[in-house]
C-alpha cells in the first residue's frame, strides 16, 4: 500500500492508504484528527474546512495521494499554534462573541474566516460585507449574526 | 400572578400557573434530601416545585391553563425520582443532567442555576449528560423548549440542601451556629475570620443514613448569577476542536459503518446481489442485510461510501410507491375537517385561506450517528438521544436482550431540531453490530437524511374569519397533517395524564391531536375561535416523520398571522395597530409594542421591500417579531454562483421575547437569533420534493437552509423584562413568528399573497443526484478550489 507523506499541524506524518481516499478520512479515521467535521461529504457544507499552505481548502475532496510531502496541512487543532499566544485571535473572538450552540460546524467556520481574512488581506483591503455573505459554510443552529461579529472582531485582531 | 387590564381573567395571564416557587416564604420551602456517603451527596425529586391542579380553567382556549411544558412536567409527578448533586473533597459540584445538549445551551444554564443557590464560582461546577435512566420514565426527554422549566426547581432545591449542610458542618468546626455563618464562593466563614471552603466540608457534610431535609430556596431577588449573561462552558472545546462528537469517539473496534439505502422513501432491501464483490475492496471487512439497508463496515468512511457505489442490490418499494407532493396534497385537502360557521352569516364579511407547507428535512449538520458494541450478553450505544430510555427500550427490543442488558451513553449532539427525538440511528447500528458481530461506528451520508430521514410533515392550513362592524365573530382554523410521529414519548405522556386532562375536555382526542391542542393558543379577541387538526389515517406508517424545532406551530403561526394581515386590510386597519387592539394579553402587546417601536414601524419603505410583523404565544413565553424584506429583481436575482439559492432578501429582524424568568440572557439571545434563521428557511427556501416515491433533496446544495447570502444584515433581540418567577421555553420560540412576520412581509412587498410555503417551492432549481447508487462520490478538485 502507498506511503503518503505530508506536514499535519507542523510535523510530518506518514500514513500507508490508497492515494484516492480523501484526505478527511485520512484526517479523521486513521490518525484520529476529529477536528474538521463530515457534513456532505461533497464540498458543499464546508464543516471540514481546513487549511493547506495557508488557505482555506475542504478534506473531503482532496484525494490524499495529490498531497505533495511538504505540503502544510493545517486543522482546527493546529490553528492556535500559527500564532501567539494559546488561542487564534478568531478562536477567541468565537468565545468572546458565543457565537457556539452545537459546535459541529465551529472549527470550519472559524478556518474559513482566518482564510477569507488573510486572503482580503492579500488584495490590500478589509473584509466587506459581501465577503461575509459569500461564506458558504453551513450553520444548522443559525449562528451566522454571531459569526459576522466574530469575524470583524477576529480581523481586528490579526495584524 | 397579576390582573391583565383588558379585563380578561388572570388565567389568560402568561404565567399562570401557581408554581411553588415563587411568591412568599412558604412558596420557596421545599423537602429534599441528604444521601449516604462518604462525601456530601444531596438530592431532589426532580417533581419538586409543581403545583397541584385542581381548577377548571374558564377561558376557551387551553393553553392558556395548561400547555405542553405542563403536560410534560406533570407527567412526571407520579415517577418520584431523584436528582442528585455531589460536593467533591476538591470542593467542586457535580451533577449529571437528565437531559441531552444539542446546542440549546442547557449545560451551561444549568451551571449557573447550581452556582446561584450553592453560592460556588460557576467554574467549580461540573455538569455532565446522564446517561439511560430506566427509573426516571418520562423525565428523561429533551423537547418542548421544556428542560429550563421543569428541572429550574428540583435543582436547586438540591443546591440549597447541599449549601444548608456545608453550613451546618462548618457551625460544628467553628463552634457557632449556622445562622452567624455566609457563604460566599464556594466558602464558608464567620465574623471571626473562620474560613473553610466547600471541598473541605464535604466530608463533615455527609451522611451516614439518607435524611429528609427542609430548605428554603433563595429569593430572586437575591440572585446574582441567574438572569447575568455567560458564555458556554464548552465553547472553548470547540473552538479547540475538542469537543467531540459521537463520530469522533474511539471506540475499541468500532470502524466505520455506512448503509446502501433504497431510493424510494421507506424502500427495504430485498437482497445484496455481488456480495462477494464488496467484500474483496480495499478497506471493507463486513457486510451485512438490515431492515434499512444493506450496511458496510470499512477503515474509513470512503471506503464505506466506494463500497456503497459498487453494491448492487435489489430492492422493494417503499409505502408511498408513485406518490408525489400533488398525490400527498390532494389527499390532505380531501382530509380537511369542514368549517363550522356559515360562509356568508346575515351582512357580515368573510376571509377564506388555505395554506399549503412542503415537507422539510429536520436534520442537523451532524448526520445520524450511533457507536454500537453488541456482545451475546449486554450492548453498548454512544450517541445523540434526546429520549434515551426509549432508545434503550427499542434497541433491547431490536436485538432481542432485555434492557437492563443495554447500557446507552448520551453524547452531546451536532444538532437536534426535532432529529434527535428518535432513536433510529442508535437502533440501526445495534442491528449492525449484532449482525457484524464487531462494534460499529455508524454514520449516515448526507444525501441519506433527506430521503430517508425524518421529515416535518406537509401539511395544509385552512382559515375562515368572519368580521362585522369592525370586529372578529369567528376564526376557524383546520390544520391538516400527514401523521407525525410522537413515537418517541410525548404520546406516552399524554397517556399517563389522559385523567388528568379529561376535566380540560381533551381526553378522547388522539396522540396527535391532544399536543395540536396543547400547544395551539391564537391569542386574540377573536369571538368564537376553534383551531382543530387532523391527520388522515391514510398516512399512517407512510413516512418517517418529526417535529422540526416546534411541532405544528410554525406552520399554523404562519397562516393564522397572514390571515390576521388580510383581516386588517379589509377592516382598513394597519396591522400593528389591529392586533395590538385584538390582543387578549398585555405581555403579547408589549412584546409587539416594543418591535413596533424599535424597529420603526411603519416607516417608509421603496416599492418591492415592505416590513411585516407577527406574534406567536406558546411555552410559557410570547414573542413578537418586525422584519424588513427586500423582494426587488435585483436582490432576487443575485448570482453567487452554482447551488446558490438567494431569493428575497430579510434585510431586518427585530425580536421581543418575554420567556419568563431568564437564566442566561446570552443563550436566551442565541436562541431567538438562530430560531429566526430557521423562521426565514422556513418561508423562503428550504423544503423537500417528493416525486415517484423519492425524495429528490440529497445534501446541503438542495436543500436549502439558510445561508450567510440569506442571513439579515440587521437582527435585533430585545428581552422583554418578566415578572415571572419561572423560566419559560426558547429553542422553539422565535420560528414560528419569524417565518410568519417573513410571509406578512413578502404578502406586503409582493402584494401577492402566498399559499404555498417556501415560496420557492414551485421551482426546482438544482439536478436531483443519483438514486441507485445512493451517495454521490466525494470530488477530488479540492486543491484546486483553496484559497
Amino acid at each position: 500500500m502507498p506511503k503518503q507523506t505530508f506536514i499535519l499541524n507542523g510535523k510530518p506524518v506518514t500514513v500507508s492508504v490508497n492515494d484516492d481516499v480523501r484526505l478527511l478520512w485520512v484526517l479523521r479515521d486513521l490518525l484520529g484528527v476529529t477536528g474538521p467535521k463530515y457534513g456532505c461529504g461533497i464540498n458543499v457544507c464546508k464543516a471540514c474546512t481546513s487549511h493547506i499552505n495557508g488557505k482555506a481548502f475542504n478534506p473531503c475532496a482532496t484525494r490524499v495521494g495529490d498531497l505533495k510531502p511538504k505540503d502544510r496541512v493545517t486543522t482546527i487543532e493546529g490553528l492556535a499554534k500559527t500564532t501567539p499566544g494559546d488561542l487564534h485571535p478568531m478562536q477567541q473572538a468565537w468565545i468572546d462573541r458565543d457565537v457556539v450552540q452545537c459546535g459541529y460546524c465551529q472549527p470550519g467556520q472559524i478556518m474559513q474566516a482566518v482564510a477569507l481574512v488573510k486572503r482580503v488581506r492579500r488584495e490590500g483591503r478589509d473584509i466587506r460585507d459581501s465577503d461575509l455573505d459569500s461564506i458558504r459554510n453551513i450553520c444548522r443552529c443559525g449562528t451566522y449574526v454571531r459569526i459576522r461579529e466574530a469575524i470583524e472582531q477576529g480581523a481586528r485582531k490579526m495584524r | 400572578m397579576t390582573q391583565t387590564s383588558d379585563g380578561s381573567s388572570p388565567s389568560s395571564d402568561l404565567h399562570n400557573d401557581t408554581d411553588a416557587a415563587s411568591g412568599g416564604l412558604g412558596r420557596r420551602k421545599f423537602l429534599g434530601y441528604v444521601m449516604a456517603g462518604s462525601t456530601l451527596v444531596v438530592a431532589a425529586d426532580i417533581t419538586a416545585g409543581r403545583p397541584a391542579r385542581a381548577a377548571v380553567p374558564s377561558d376557551p382556549q387551553i393553553p392558556e391553563a395548561y400547555d405542553l411544558e405542563d403536560l410534560q412536567t406533570d407527567s412526571a409527578l407520579p415517577t418520584s425520582q431523584l436528582i442528585t448533586v455531589t460536593i467533591t473533597k476538591e470542593g467542586r459540584a457535580k451533577f449529571a443532567l437528565p437531559r441531552t445538549e444539542v446546542g440549546q445551551g442547557i449545560i451551561t444554564s444549568t451551571a449557573m442555576i447550581l452556582a446561584e443557590e450553592l453560592d460556588l464560582p460557576f467554574d467549580k461546577v461540573d455538569v455532565t449528560l446522564a446517561p439511560a435512566r430506566p427509573e426516571l420514565l418520562l423525565n428523561q426527554l429533551t423537547g418542548g423548549s421544556n428542560t429550563t422549566f421543569s428541572t429550574y426547581t428540583p435543582i436547586r432545591v438540591a443546591a440549597a440542601i447541599a449549601r444548608g449542610r456545608l453550613i451546618e458542618a462548618a457551625a460544628i468546626l467553628f463552634g457557632t451556629t449556622a445562622d452567624r455563618l455566609t457563604t460566599t464562593g464556594g466558602v464558608v466563614s464567620d465574623a471571626l475570620g473562620n474560613q473553610a471552603t466547600y471541598g473541605q466540608l464535604a466530608s463533615a457534610a455527609a451522611s451516614q443514613v439518607v435524611e429528609a431535609v427542609e430548605v428554603v430556596l433563595r429569593p430572586k431577588e437575591d440572585f446574582k448569577v441567574i438572569g447575568r449573561p455567560r458564555n458556554r462552558t464548552d465553547a472553548r472545546a470547540a473552538v479547540t476542536g475538542q469537543k467531540d462528537f459521537t463520530t469522533d469517539l474511539q471506540v475499541p473496534g468500532a470502524k466505520p459503518t455506512m448503509v446502501c439505502r433504497a431510493p424510494e422513501h421507506g424502500g427495504t432491501p430485498k437482497r445484496l446481489n455481488n456480495r462477494a464483490k464488496i467484500l474483496r475492496m480495499p478497506g471493507v471487512t463486513h457486510v451485512a442485510q438490515v431492515p434499512t439497508g444493506i450496511a458496510v463496515r470499512a477503515n474509513t468512511f470512503g471506503q464505506c461510501i466506494d463500497a456503497i457505489r459498487e453494491m448492487d442490490v435489489t430492492w422493494n418499494n417503499g409505502p408511498v410507491h408513485g406518490w408525489s407532493d400533488a398525490t400527498v396534497l390532494n389527499k390532505l385537502r380531501k382530509g380537511e375537517l369542514p368549517l363550522v360557521v356559515p360562509d356568508v352569516p346575515v351582512l357580515a364579511q368573510t376571509i377564506n385561506t388555505n395554506f399549503a407547507f412542503a415537507f422539510r428535512s429536520s436534520a442537523a449538520l451532524e448526520t445520524y450517528s450511533a457507536i454500537a458494541d453488541v456482545r451475546p450478553d449486554k450492548a453498548t450505544i454512544w450517541a445523540g438521544l434526546k429520549v434515551p430510555i426509549l432508545a434503550q427500550q427499542r434497541v433491547a427490543e431490536a436485538i432481542g436482550m432485555s434492557q437492563d442488558k443495554v447500557k446507552v451513553n448520551v453524547i452531546t449532539g451536532g444538532g437536534s431540531f426535532g432529529h434527535k427525538l428518535f432513536g433510529d440511528h442508535a437502533i440501526e447500528a445495534a442491528r449492525i453490530s449484532k449482525a457484524m458481530k464487531v462494534p460499529v461506528k455508524l454514520m449516515w451520508h448526507r444525501a441519506d437524511e433527506p430521503r430517508q430521514g425524518r421529515l416535518h410533515p406537509m401539511a395544509t392550513s385552512r382559515i375562515r374569519a368572519t368580521v362585522l362592524n369592525g370586529q372578529v365573530l369567528s376564526f376557524e382554523q383546520r390544520h391538516t397533517s400527514v401523521t407525525t410521529d410522537f413515537s418517541h414519548g410525548l404520546g406516552e405522556m399524554i397517556t399517563s395524564q389522559a385523567d388528568e386532562l379529561d376535566p380540560l375536555g381533551i381526553g378522547g382526542f388522539g396522540f396527535a391531536e391532544t399536543i395540536f391542542t396543547l400547544t395551539q393558543e391564537l391569542p386574540y379577541n377573536f369571538g368564537l375561535v376553534t383551531q382543530l387538526l387532523n391527520e388522515p389515517l391514510e398516512f399512517e406508517d407512510k413516512f418517517s416523520t418529526g417535529s422540526m424545532r416546534n411541532i405544528y406551530s410554525p406552520d399554523t403561526c404562519v397562516a393564522a398571522e397572514l390571515t390576521i394581515d388580510q383581516i386588517a386590510n379589509k377592516l382598513g386597519k394597519d396591522p400593528v395597530a389591529f392586533r395590538l387592539s385584538m390582543l387578549k394579553n398585555e405581555r403579547v402587546k408589549a412584546a409587539l409594542r416594543k418591535v413596533a417601536e424599535e424597529g420603526s414601524w411603519g416607516r417608509k419603505m421603496t416599492p418591492g421591500t415592505a416590513q411585516g410583523v407577527a406574534i406567536h404565544k406558546e411555552y410559557k413565553g410570547c414573542t413578537a417579531v418586525l422584519v424588513e424584506i427586500d423582494t426587488r429583481p435585483q436582490t432576487v436575482n443575485r448570482d453567487l454562483g452554482k447551488e446558490t439559492v438567494t431569493g428575497p432578501r430579510v434585510t431586518k429582524v427585530v425580536i421581543a421575547v418575554d420567556a419568563g424568568l431568564v437564566i442566561n440572557p446570552r443563550g436566551l439571545e442565541a436562541q431567538m437569533q438562530g430560531g429566526a434563521m430557521d423562521g426565514i428557511a422556513l418561508t423562503l427556501t428550504s423544503s423537500c420534493h417528493l416525486k415517484d416515491g423519492r425524495f429528490l433533496e440529497a445534501s446541503w446544495d438542495n436543500y436549502f437552509y439558510t445561508r450567510q447570502w440569506n442571513v439579515p444584515p440587521k437582527v435585533e433581540i430585545h428581552i422583554v423584562k418578566s415578572d415571572s418567577d419561572t423560566p419559560g421555553g426558547a429553542g422553539e420560540a422565535a420560528v414560528g413568528s419569524t417565518a410568519a412576520a417573513v410571509a406578512c412581509a413578502y404578502a406586503r412587498a409582493t402584494k401577492r399573497l402566498p399559499t404555498f410555503f417556501p415560496i420557492n417551492h414551485g421551482e426546482i432549481s438544482f439536478k436531483p443526484k443519483s438514486f441507485v447508487p445512493p451517495v454521490p462520490q466525494s470530488p477530488t478538485n479540492g486543491l484546486k478550489l483553496a484559497r
